[in-house]
């Protein structure tokens, strides 16, 4: 377990009462502002002390107030990257990369490498300039590098795409992904985007007013609209996949998986490598025979598991293969057709439904 | 230059002596008394306030006159130091002493004001990244607070430049030892013929506390440039 967390805390009118616990690879902490999210990292981080709680990392034991436990925030060795950054005014990017890398140095014996992580968030150019300089988007990624340099055992991240537009976003999106897949650190990010997260996180915790809504993997937290009711529109199943091939004349890229294949507008990633497609339930259409003459790309044949009422509409789980897939009709559309568990049924989705920009790479460490 | 006299050189040189020595000495615990102020919470800050602030409101004599009381041969303070060779009673150092006194209000208040402005989220921010409380203060709070912390010891120069009423209380006026350039200008105007040399040594003043600004100045903006906030 890399991260167990329970912890209260009451200030005025706000309390927070949270527990939960987390693996490898990315935790999203999910929720609508004022939930608690960003309370939690500064109690993880020992930013702020909660009245009473425990927080272990990685098997030591960083906060136990019943115990009298309390490791200083500069020895608990989890790096933040803030919503803003913070990187300090009077030192140059290469200042601030070496920050955390020289207290890092100076506890572990040996500081960890720049050169790597400069490659890997493409920050080289950037060396000499002093961060009021950079772009939003730079600014992040020398955060991210700083905090990488650190040699953290746990990496947080609070909402560190809330102040960029789309573009930006898209431009650091991959470089958490290759963060989470390479550098080995478990990382705990905070956001309120559903996008963000599906793509992003392989375990979701749901605050909501300071307590642990829901938790568990992103694909069966992501799914459930009655623990999302602000994202109903967004919520749906996620699938991972692997890139088949490309069809340039098409303009659509192939995915394989588990539940069959996906066609998407055409997206530049190579063959073979894993995926992860957002399927929002509002797309996805259901149909008792096999549809002809159909301009819809993708059709997942499967089996109804479960019917759920959700408000004016019906949440249909269909399992395809060995993935699940949530569709989400009127309820008019589920009486006519006639749907029940067990009926065999088509799931139907628009190529172009499906956005290439929200197609996160594929988990390649394994969930523990 | 200036057709200045020995005597009146002598002064000039013992004013900027006095000075820089009584910014420098009160440099690091201005800092102290300045951070304390703008970061703790602790029983007696508002007397540590007042007690700073005394001297900004008391007459100058009466500072004077209590470091006498306190500093003199007999004094308390003055009677155990002396023990250790230190005596500030008529002596250049007490000149010092009095100046750092009356400058540290001005020194701390300056001070204070830029530490109280240093963005506590960087602080945070460095603190996740292995930086202990000290580390912290020094490698972000001071530079970042440089600006007024620069500006405070320039205050407090140029109020030593300037400081009359507690030094000729304190260690009276002494030429080559406690007669500082007002007490020189003072001495000039209250002798026949003087007139010269005081108007002199008035442009002295003028001239150094003038360079003294300017060069807080350029250095202020040097230092914001470094923090690219200009």
């Amino acid at each position: 377990m890399a991260l167990a967390v329970d912890v209260a805390l009451k200030r005025g009118a706000f309390s927070l009462e949270a527990a939960f616990e987390s693996g490898p690879g990315l935790t999203a902490l999910f929720g609508r502002s004022g939930s608690g999210k960003s309370t939690l990292i500064h109690l993880i981080a020992g930013l702020a002390r909660p009245d009473r709680g425990r927080i272990v990392v990685g098997g030591e034991t960083l906060l136990d107030t019943g115990a009298r436990v309390s490791v200083p925030v500069h020895r608990r060795r989890i790096a933040c990257v803030f919503q803003e950054a913070r990187l300090l005014p009077h030192l140059s990017v290469r200042g601030n990369l070496g920050y955390g890398r020289f207290f890092a140095g100076r506890r572990a014996g040996s500081a960890a490498e720049i050169a790597p992580v400069v490659e890997m968030l493409g920050i080289g150019h950037l060396l000499d300039r002093r961060p009021a300089g950079l772009s939003g988007g730079e600014t992040q990624r020398v955060a991210i590098g700083r905090a990488l340099l650190a040699k953290p055992r746990l990496l947080l991240m609070d909402e560190p795409l809330a102040a960029l537009d789309e573009a930006r976003k898209a431009e650091i999106l991959p470089y958490i992904e290759r963060l989470r897949d390479e550098a080995g650190i478990p990382i705990v990010y905070v956001s309120h985007a559903v996008a963000e997260v599906a793509r992003l996180a392989s375990t979701v915790v749901v605050l909501e007013d300071g307590r642990v809504a829901a938790a568990g993997p992103a694909d069966a937290i992501l799914r459930r609209a009655e623990i999302l009711p602000a994202h109903e529109a967004e919520v749906g199943a996620l699938l991972d996949m692997v890139v088949e091939d490309h069809d340039a004349s098409g303009g659509v890229t192939r995915l394989t998986g588990t539940a069959g294949r996906l066609v998407l507008p055409h997206f530049d990633r190579l063959v073979g490598s894993p995926v992860r497609v957002r399927l929002p339930a509002r797309d996805v259409l259901v149909a008792t025979q096999m549809p002809v003459g159909l301009s819809a790309r993708n059709v997942l044949p499967g089996r109804i598991t479960a019917l759920s009422p959700l408000g004016e509409a019906v949440m249909v789980e269909i399992a395809c293969g060995e993935v699940s897939v949530a569709a989400r009709l009127t309820r008019a559309s589920a009486r006519d057709l006639g749907l029940a568990p067990g009926l065999a049924v088509y799931a139907i989705v628009k190529s172009v439904a499906l956005d290439p920009a929200g197609v996160g790479t594929g988990r390649r460490t394994l969930e523990i | 230059m200036l057709g200045l006299t020995p005597d009146e050189w002598v002064a000039v040189g013992l004013s900027l002596k006095v000075a820089s020595v009584a910014t420098l000495a009160s440099l690091v615990p201005g800092i102290a008394v300045a951070w304390l102020l703008a970061r703790r919470d602790f029983y007696g800050r508002a007397l540590l306030d007042g007690l700073v602030h005394l001297p900004l409101i008391l007459p100058p004599v009466v500072t004077g006159y209590l470091l006498l009381l306190a500093f003199g041969r007999k004094g308390p303070a003055g009677a155990w130091l002396a023990e250790f060779g230190v005596v500030f009673a008529f002596r250049w150092t007490g000149a010092a002493l009095a100046c750092a006194v009356m400058g540290f209000p001005l020194m701390v208040r300056a001070m204070r004001l830029s530490l109280e402005a240093v963005d506590r989220r960087l602080e945070q921010a460095a603190a996740t990244l292995g930086a202990n409380p000290l580390a912290v203060f020094l490698t972000v709070t001071l530079p970042l607070s440089l600006p007024g912390i620069l500006a405070g010891a320039v205050l407090a120069f140029a109020k030593a430049m300037g400081e009359f009423g507690a030094t000729i209380t304190f260690v009276s006026n002494i030429p080559g030892e406690t007669q500082t350039l007002p007490s020189a200008i003072y001495t000039l105007t209250q002798v026949p013929g003087g007139e010269g040399g005081a108007l002199r040594l008035t442009l002295v003043s003028i001239l150094v506390s003038m360079g003294a600004l300017l060069a807080s100045e350029v250095l202020a903006r040097r230092v914001s440039r470094r923090l690219g906030s200009a």
